[in-house]
């Protein structure tokens, strides 16, 4: 006869660093988030390479969409978006100087242009844009690809 | 508290888009009308593309795979060819394209351009200092530079339409 039933310890999990932990991820993915400034207008698949570099310095980086327009009524032949706009291309210098004039005097050198080209347009356009580039002395280029399987 | 939060976390990670752009480094000449300086026919490395991605390379036609080490012969030049390269500090990829040229194909090309001038400085780099390409000094990889200089010239674009 027992007078005192002995109590099995339970195994419970302390949760109160759950917050803790919790709190850690989201100020992580506050600080990691870049909310998108930029709708894409047109329909771009990149191609891909192997001998791609990481890109560095996003706030020195203009980018130039080159592809498909994504509604069909606006037709079928590639377009050049520049930020949240369709941009003809005799305006690409201008649009282009328009974005260097953003960054501090001191560090425009260190600019350079990211071109993000579906891999189906063809290379006329694309040499346009490149000649309107050097137009607007923007020489450092990449050519955004996916890496290599 | 831990709800809200929790709540917050959902809604951050779901709205979080990881930026990871790679591409491929080009530096273009600046626009200028003075005469180019002329370059020996031996040192200049003629490829072109067409309309359909299809690859000449030194007027004959060749597969885009093998253009990387067809490339690395002709900087090197080990047999000492009269046609080819006199050395590899003055050899001049010149690379023409279409204005149809598919974009993947031409950055196809560019691609096993780049990758050969690559494997070349790797094994110049494991020979005078003994480490792979990636390990070197700024220092250490412009001296394989100047010695293995990528000059790839881009001529306009042919028009065949």
């Amino acid at each position: 006869m027992s007078k005192f039933t002995i109590r099995k310890p339970t195994a419970t999990v302390s949760t109160a660093s759950l917050p803790d932990i919790v709190f850690m991820l989201l100020f992580f993915f506050m600080v990691v988030t870049v909310f998108r400034d930029q709708q894409l207008l047109l329909r771009v698949d990149l191609p891909r390479a192997s001998q791609v570099q990481k890109l560095r310095h996003r706030s020195l980086i203009s980018e130039i969409y080159i592809g498909q327009p994504r509604e069909a009524a606006l037709g079928a032949s590639p377009a050049i978006q520049i930020n949240d706009a369709f941009i003809r291309l005799d305006q690409v210098q201008v649009a282009v100087r328009q974005l260097v004039t953003h960054t501090p005097e001191d560090q425009r050198g260190r600019r350079s242009t990211s071109l993000k080209v579906d891999q189906k347009v063809e290379m006329g356009i694309v040499g346009d844009v490149k000649t309107e580039l050097r137009k607007a002395e923007q020489y450092q280029l990449h050519y955004v690809a996916l890496p290599a399987y | 508290m831990a709800d809200i939060a929790f709540l917050l976390l959902i809604f951050f990670m779901v709205v979080t888009a990881i930026v990871n752009d790679r591409g491929i480094l080009v530096r273009l000449p600046p626009l200028s009308d003075a005469p180019v300086p002329p370059v020996a026919q031996r040192n200049l490395i003629n490829i072109k593309i067409n309309g359909d991605g299809a690859l000449l390379f030194e007027q004959q036609p060749l597969a885009v795979d093998q253009l990387r080490e067809r490339i690395k012969t002709y900087l090197l030049n080990p047999e000492q060819r009269a046609d080819l390269p006199s050395s590899p500090t003055r050899a001049v990829v010149s690379l023409q394209n279409d204005r149809a040229t598919p974009y993947a194909a031409y950055l196809g090309v560019y691609d096993q351009i780049q990758a050969a001038y690559r494997e070349l400085w790797e094994v110049a780099a494991q020979q005078r200092f003994q480490k792979s390409y990636e390990q070197l000094a700024v220092a250490e990889r412009r001296s394989i530079k100047r010695a293995l200089p990528q000059v790839i010239s881009e001529a306009e674009p042919t028009d065949y339409r």
